[in-house]
């Protein structure tokens, strides 16, 4: 059995830059946050100065109710520096808003994890500043 | 209308020493022997040449005292030979110099190699390097299509088994493998095992670009019959999504380098029926895959039962990475690697390897990058001038 767990404090963290400050100042608070663009529509994880299918100006960041589907994932025995603790499963999830995001799951034994299963959002302090979103799955009802 | 590379050949290859670790050597200083090999390999003076590319073009300047020279710093792989053509053909030079190397970049084994770790923020905290983002393309190639962990294990095994038969390769004698060798090693990032992957190791190399009537007198001329790169975007910051297609129509990001590879065919008049030899970039088995899909060698979905038939062994019908790639001949960091797959490439249309020689080999194609990393080059080569 291995069971998938967020990563302990002293991992290697996000240093926020002026243009990602809202999106994890929004984490902190438990929130996730996305973009959208006010012109077409089209959404995205980071924000963005100009929209990449209509090349509107104007855009603002919405919040998301944290539930997706499993894409893609890997689990990882073989960690790229010793601060991360193995296994862990880093994963591509699609959110029920459209866009796509890196994440890891946590919550469930490596051999649950299967394509399209249902996922929510769950924050974890890994410093100070910073709370990651990993993806658990969702208890339906 | 002429054909955009008649006016250039390759006329010098030079590949040093590869080993686990040099000693006495640093990226810049193995470079800079890959370089003067080539030049030696092309019979051409350091004096004649008017132009540098590459990761150390600057100090390559400095060190074989050719100021003033053109330069094109930062340029990386088929990119690199691209620019040393385009400084050429537009009558800048008539003699180009690219090298690459790597040495000391990677001692700290408690880490993986640090080009391997990215640091955007979206990204960092996830544990995610190289393996991880490739996983995340394979996988879900596996989940559309049904390629299987045994497909990515034939393709290691035989790239492997390639570099065991190398005398040159880093990896040389070290199999023979079968996938099932592959299968048994241990896991780095589910679908890779350790086989799957790249190995790191340190070398250098150099090749030699000169003007068509320069390379007249040249023993060896191999031409460029065409080219391209695809991007879908900066490596390792944005999730990698098979899926993921911005432009209407366009090709997704799992089918990186197609377009690329569409464009190549189309400027050299080919298809790939011609192609004799693929010296495709394996940073991870799955790619291989991918790229045979992707440049038109069999439809999409179809790679995983394509290597199975055993279509890219060494005697097959298009034998692929033949020196043992990145898993066994060498992979000595960022640039030296991907330059190294034109050079195997110019070696088998020269007639010159020292394993697995294609025999009558007029056209090879080599590439460059991963979808992992969302780009992917492409280069045609071809032993008769286009």
């Amino acid at each position: 059995m291995s069971p998938l767990e967020p990563q302990p404090v002293g991992i290697p963290v996000p240093n926020p830059s002026v243009r990602s400050r809202e999106y994890w100042d929004a984490c902190r608070r438990g929130v996730l946050t996305y973009q959208q663009c006010s012109g077409c529509g089209f959404i995205g994880l980071r924000s963005f100065t100009v929209c990449a299918r209509c090349l509107s100006h104007e855009s603002r960041r919405k919040v998301s109710d944290g539930r997706g589907s499993l894409y893609s994932w890997t689990v990882v025995w073989r960690a790229p520096g010793p601060a991360f603790v193995v296994p862990y499963a880093p994963a591509v999830v699609e959110l029920d808003e459209g866009f796509y995001m890196v994440s890891a799951v946590i919550g469930c034994e490596t051999t649950d994890l299967t394509a399209g299963m249902r996922l929510e959002v769950e924050f974890h302090q890994v410093s100070e500043e910073i709370a990651l979103p990993y993806f658990a799955p969702l208890m339906e009802g | 209308m002429a054909h955009p590379y008649h006016d250039v050949a390759i006329v010098g290859i030079h590949n040093t020493a590869q080993a686990i670790e040099l000693e006495g050597h640093d990226a810049e200083s193995i470079a800079l022997v890959g370089a003067l090999g080539a030049l030696a390999d092309a019979a051409i003076e350091v004096a004649e040449v008017d132009g540098v590319v590459g990761q150390f073009a600057q100090e390559t300047v400095l060190e074989l005292g050719l100021g003033p020279c053109s330069r094109r710093p930062n340029m990386l792989g088929i990119p690199a030979v691209l620019e040393a053509a385009s400084m050429i053909c537009s009558g800048e030079c008539d003699v180009v110099l690219i090298s690459a190397g790597g040495a000391r970049l990677h001692r700290e084994r408690s880490h993986t190699a640090p080009w391997t770790r990215p640091a955007n923020e979206l990204v960092v905290g996830y544990g995610l390097f190289t393996a991880a983002e490739f996983a995340l393309m394979a996988r879900r190639h596996m989940i559309t299509f049904g390629t299987t962990a045994e497909h990515l294990a034939t393709v290691a095994a035989t790239i492997r088994n390639n570099g065991h038969d190398n005398p040159e390769a880093v990896y040389s004698g070290r199999g023979p493998f079968t996938p099932q060798d592959i299968l048994a090693s241990r896991v780095v990032a589910d679908p890779f095992h350790l086989l799957d992957c790249a190995m790191t190791s340190e070398g250098g190399c150099g090749i030699v670009l000169a003007r068509a009537d320069r390379a007249a007198g040249c023993a060896h001329r191999t031409w460029m019959l065409g080219a391209a790169s695809d991007s879908f975007g900066p490596a390792y910051t944005v999730a990698p999504v098979w899926d993921y297609t911005p432009r209407d129509g366009g090709d997704n990001a799992g089918n990186v380098g197609a377009r690329a590879a569409r464009t190549a065919f189309r400027t050299a008049g080919l298809s790939p029926d011609d192609v004799d030899v693929c010296e495709l970039y394996d940073p991870f088995s799955f790619e291989i895959i991918r790229q045979l899909e992707a440049f038109g060698f069999c439809a999409e979905g179809e790679g995983g039962p394509f290597v199975a038939e055993g279509n890219i062994t060494a005697d097959g019908k298009l034998p692929v990475t033949t020196d043992g790639g990145t898993m066994s001949f060498s992979h000595a960091g960022i640039a030296a690697q991907q330059l190294q797959r034109v050079i195997r490439g110019v070696e088998q249309l020269r007639g010159t390897t020292k394993s697995h020689q294609v025999e009558h080999a007029e056209v090879a194609m080599c590439s460059n990058g991963g979808s992992g990393a969302l780009f992917t080059d492409v280069l045609l080569l071809g032993s008769d001038q286009p």
